[in-house]
């Protein structure tokens, strides 16, 4: 007997939702290497994060069945892994909290793996704001809505406007500070971006 | 933390799903699509296959299977529409809107709810 594996097992099945679990949702967590997205992925999480892997071939879309192995050892294939996380919400709904690298490949799988996603949480590091640059202008261009949290490594040299200015930030676009190792932290900036999202289908109730 | 996928050989891979490099275009499968067996493994069954019906005998994320099983999500997929078509799983979809719309009020009151409990 495999200890090692009949612990994972039954650790598995201690975490095992309930039957009547029936609608799973998304958030996504953007930011840069060691910001922190693990982090906050684990002070709210149900489960131990876990990580997994997506690949892609560049010439991916055009791959048919036929393809077959030559095809697919012809072509360079991106992988892109990610952390996620699981909050049981109630009887029916739960969430599931996915942190992603932002990295430049990364972007290529957006749709595969997160469309229908509720909205983004972007983590900043206040010390490399560049980081988050290239994030903010892919979520911009997917027309995701996303706030952008600063993750607070101790006294940040910067005020919030400083950061927008930097950031080039939208005025509609939240902006909250948090410590991702605080669950009550990391419970607040989920709060924020859902009701950022609440107030932008009222915005979008009203245009109508 | 080994990562799934990466250090097996394209030829498991293939192997896994007799050459298929992705599952057909409509294939319904989300990364947070709940998975529920709907019967248990049979004797001989491919073994990944026999893990997913273990794995969901209460309802599980594909994308939780995918890490579970070690294997990239687009395969994980192939495997999922296989034991759907062969009627051993179904699958409950999110009910969040695809695409860029807006989800439901309903939806994010129940999502706010939910975290303010937590």
């Amino acid at each position: 007997m495999d200890s090692a594996i009949s612990d994972a097992t039954a650790e598995r099945r201690d975490a095992a939702l309930s039957a009547t679990a029936d609608n799973g949702l998304k958030i996504v967590v953007v930011g840069g290497f060691g910001v922190g997205k693990t982090t906050l992925v684990r002070s709210v999480s149900e489960i131990r994060p876990l990580n997994t892997e997506e690949t892609m071939t560049q010439a991916g879309r055009g791959i048919d069945e036929t393809g077959g192995l030559d095809g697919l050892r012809a072509k360079t294939s991106t992988t892109v892994a990610f952390d996620f996380g699981r909050i049981t919400l109630d009887a029916h709904n739960v969430l599931y909290l996915f942190g992603a690298p932002g990295q430049e490949r990364f972007w290529f799988l957006w749709d595969r793996l997160f469309s229908g996603t509720l909205g983004a949480v972007v983590l900043v590091d206040p010390r490399r704001i560049e980081d988050s640059w290239y994030a903010i202008d892919r979520l911009e261009h997917h027309g995701t809505p996303f706030i952008v949290a600063r993750n607070d490594f101790g006294g940040s040299a910067h005020t919030a406007a400083q950061l927008r200015e930097a950031l080039d930030l939208d005025p509609g676009v939240p902006l909250v500070d948090c410590d991702a190792r605080s669950r009550e932290s990391s419970k607040n900036v989920l709060i924020a971006l859902v009701e950022h999202l609440k107030t932008l289908y009222a915005a979008q109730e009203t245009a109508k | 933390m080994s990562r799934p996928g990466r250090d097996d050989s394209p030829d498991r891979l293939y192997t896994l799903t007799q050459g298929r490099s992705r599952s057909a275009p409509d294939a319904p499968f989300d990364l947070v699509t709940l998975v529920v067996a709907e019967s248990g493994p049979t004797p001989g069954m491919q073994s990944e296959l026999a893990a997913i019906l273990r794995m969901c005998e209460l309802p599980t994320a594909v994308v939780e299977i995918a890490a579970e099983l070690r294997l990239p999500v687009s395969i994980t997929r192939i495997l999922l529409s296989d034991l759907l078509d062969a009627g051993r799983i179904s699958a409950r979809h999110p009910r969040a809107a695809a695409g860029h719309s807006l989800p439901d009020p309903d939806i994010l009151e129940q999502v706010l709810v939910g975290l303010r409990n937590l």
